[in-house]
């Protein structure tokens, strides 16, 4: 085993990653906008950065589902319960006692157990419900005569739709709060924008780098292993 | 002299045009002038001559005209009578009781100042049936001059006029020439309809709201279709005749409609903004296509006509007619507390008519609409406990025809039966009369002889109720960049707040759901604190390892 600067996140990744927090920043403003929670900007135009801002989101996800799918990469959000418990353990109790992070990046999976299930709780669930509910509030004028009480069902799809927006709301401040735990804000967010992080690798995987994607490995800034 | 320096024009251009004339035919001398009538009706043998009265011109029209009487006389303009079509009730002019004036029964020749016709004194009888009764001229003179006495019974003011006549619109009455009128007529202007129908209710925009005299010259911002500098349209641009009938009514109003919209010009039966407008009628862009979607459940009105009384002339609001009555001195007296935006004082108690107040530039109140309106006749029983609707506005969301529509709510106090509970008529108008309200200020006399001219029962007892009568706003549509904002409804006090059956974004930021996600949101941060705080206290911030 030896610790190297490896490249784990692609250009793809981290474009698909800031984008989305440039969209879904603009979405939660103009959405607390249109909910009438504030009046930064007039309805109407807050209504079409809304849209404009959601489609664009939208493909962007079809973009990145096909990239997950196309590399491989969806196995990395495949959640596994082996050591969650110890990284729950970690930021319950072990985080106050100066404990290090109990997970190790690995090259083939880069979340740990916690981040891997919140994030396919995210991609299979959240996500879906704010962009379903998100087209069905758009397209309402498609469907609201097909089916009696309309405009109640509008103001369910509203309210999932709101709803999805807290959960991810909430789940932004966690996801920059723990940034800050563990090996600290700045290297947690440095790999997000470089594309490289340290991570262990077995002599297999060292050699296979080395020999078919030098590119990845950084050697410069390597640094002894442990 | 006209005709000769068109001449001298004429060949100077021309001589100036020759020499380009290779090039170019477009500077070739204008043509002369042609009428755009087939008839200049200042030729026509029987109109030349002098006219000693309205029905006088009428029978000179119709010799031409053979059918426009009996036309005229079938319409509500001449017969003040119309059978809902969908409640059956019988309404009209004749017939119902509002709360402004109140009623025609009994004040004949005051109301009546308005009919189409001339010489209807009795409302218990039908308008008179002679060809002669039927006033053309009120719609179709074009010299301006014609008008009619405010309380002869639809005559005009002919000379000698005595002092102190007034004419329908208020003004001090003239001597109107009835051949120069005669030898005018054309199709009606905006003056031919506005002087009765911006004058309803007794007085300058009282009645609708959003019908004044600021229509007969509007600026673009007051009306985009009858301005000048708009589409420069007369009230049948969009209220097409057929028959000497009329498409449009506050009795049984065009909500929606399904067919394809019309061409300028192209033949259509009903005056709805979709008739020309379609119901898809924003841009095809993004903002466009969400306007659009709002259409089947907004009246175009709503957004396009953000308030109404605009233009510099207020609307009545409300009129407490309990009031009436008061003398000073044994002497009717008036206060003039509203001032209107151009200075004027405009009444605000009458000893004849009670408290007033006025709005300029008022906000509609908006309500489901299918168009059907029902009167709470005078044999109808009231609840006078409550406050009583004059007239009931037929809509419900569901139905897929009704819109949400912007109304004019008149609030009103007025007199009924404090026995059988029915709405009265009353006599107010009667300079010789010992019973009219307006001459004698006696309000059980007023009653009994309204009740009696109406023929309608009276228990002797009467007393006041609050009433509400709508008036739905369709006139005075602003330019697309004058309409309403998004967010004069998608606010938390926005103008539709109020209104059931529908849902609207941008109302409710305090639902349940909105409450539930706050709460998830600061359990987050509260949970994100107090770990901080712990690793503070712990003095491990769980900083970088390497």
């Amino acid at each position: 085993m030896s610790r190297r600067c490896v490249k784990v996140y692609p250009v793809f990744e981290r474009f698909w990653h800031w984008t989305q927090v440039l969209l879904i920043t603009i979405l939660l403003i103009t959405g607390m906008g249109l909910h009438g929670m504030h009046h930064l900007l007039p309805f109407g135009p807050a209504v079409m950065i809304h849209t404009i801002t959601a489609l664009t989101l939208l493909a962007l996800w079809i973009f990145a589902t096909f990239w997950l799918f196309t590399t491989g990469t969806w196995k990395q959000f495949i959640p596994r319960i082996e050591g969650m418990i110890e990284v729950a353990r970690f930021y319950a109790w072990g985080v106050f006692r100066g404990e290090k992070h109990p997970y190790k990046k690995l090259f083939w999976r880069k979340h740990n157990p916690l981040q891997a299930a919140t994030y396919f709780g995210l991609k299979w669930f959240v996500f879906p419900a704010i962009w379903g509910t998100g087209l069905l509030y758009l397209g309402y004028a498609l469907w609201e005569d097909a089916i009696a009480d309309s405009s109640w069902w509008l103001s369910v799809v509203a309210n999932l739709h709101l709803l999805a927006a807290y959960v991810i709301a909430a789940f932004i401040i966690v996801h920059v709060y723990l940034l800050t735990v563990g090996h600290g804000f700045r290297s947690h967010v440095r790999p997000m924008v470089t594309g490289y992080d340290e991570i262990e690798l077995t002599a297999e995987q060292e050699a296979y780098l080395e020999t078919n994607e030098p590119e990845r490995l950084r050697h410069a800034r390597a640094t002894p292993a442990e | 002299m006209r005709p000769y320096s068109l001449l001298g024009a004429a060949v100077l251009s021309l001589g100036l045009a020759l020499p380009l004339l290779a090039q170019s035919t477009a500077e070739a001398p204008e043509a002369p002038q042609l009428s755009k009538s087939t008839t200049d009706h200042s030729k026509l043998k029987p109109l030349q001559k002098q006219f000693t009265s309205g029905p006088e011109v009428t029978a000179a029209c119709i010799t031409c005209h053979t059918e426009a009487d009996d036309q005229a006389m079938h319409a509500i303009h001449f017969t003040w009578e119309f059978t809902q079509p969908e409640t059956g009730q019988m309404l009209g002019k004749r017939h119902v009781v509002n709360s402004f004036c109140g009623n025609v029964a009994g004040n004949e020749a005051r109301c009546t100042s308005c009919h189409a016709g001339y010489g209807w004194e009795d409302m218990s009888q039908p308008p008179p049936q002679q060809s002669t009764a039927v006033d053309c001229l009120v719609c179709h003179d074009r010299s301006g001059q014609y008008t009619k006495t405010a309380d002869d019974a639809g005559f005009p003011p002919l000379a000698p006029v005595a002092k102190g006549t007034k004419t329908i619109t208020g003004a001090d009455a003239w001597p109107v020439d009835l051949t120069k009128a005669a030898q005018s007529v054309g199709m009606p202007g905006r003056d031919n309809c506005g002087n009765c129908h911006f004058y309803g209710g007794g007085g300058d925009n009282v009645k609708h709201g959003d019908l004044s005299s600021a229509l007969y010259e509007p600026a673009r911002e007051v009306d985009v279709h009858m301005s000048a500098d708009g589409a420069n349209f007369t009230c049948s641009a969009c209220h097409v005749a057929d028959r000497h009938s009329w498409a449009g009514s506050r009795y049984a109003v065009t909500v929606s409609r399904e067919d394809a919209p019309h061409k300028p010009g192209a033949p259509r039966d009903i005056a709805s903004c979709e008739s020309c407008h379609s119901s898809d009628p924003h841009p095809a862009s993004l903002m466009g296509l969400k306007l659009n979607d709002h259409t089947d459940t907004l009246a175009c009105q709503s957004c396009h006509i953000p308030e109404f009384a605009r233009g510099g002339v207020a609307t009545k609001t409300f009129w407490d007619w309990s009031q009436a009555g008061k003398l000073k001195d044994g002497k009717p007296y008036h206060e003039e507390d509203f001032i209107q935006s151009d200075g004027k004082h405009l009444h605000s108690y009458l000893s004849t008519k009670g408290d007033f107040k006025w709005e300029e530039n008022a906000k509609p109140i908006y309500a489901w609409f299918d168009g059907q309106v029902e009167y709470t006749t005078a044999d109808r029983t009231i609840d006078s406990t409550k406050t009583v609707e004059v007239n009931i506005l037929h809509g419900d969301p569901e139905d897929g025809r009704s819109r949400i529509w912007p109304f004019k709510r008149m609030e009103g106090r007025q007199a009924y039966d404090s026995e059988l509970n029915r709405l009265v008529y009353t006599h107010v108008w009667g300079p010789t009369t010992d019973t009219a309200l307006w001459t004698n200020f006696d309000w059980p006399k007023a009653i009994e002889a309204g009740m009696k001219a109406a023929g309608a029962e009276y228990s002797g007892s009467y007393d006041f109720v609050d009433t509400y009568m709508y008036w739905p706003i369709t006139h005075m549509v602003a330019p697309a960049e004058k309409a309403l904002e998004c967010e004069s409804c998608h606010a938390p006090d926005g103008r539709m707040s109020n209104l059931a059956g529908v849902f609207l974004p941008g109302t409710n930021p305090n639902g349940l759901i909105a409450i539930l996600g706050k709460l998830l949101v600061l359990a987050t941060l509260a949970g994100v604190l107090a770990h901080i705080a712990i690793r503070i206290f712990s003095g491990k911030k769980g900083g970088p390892d390497v």
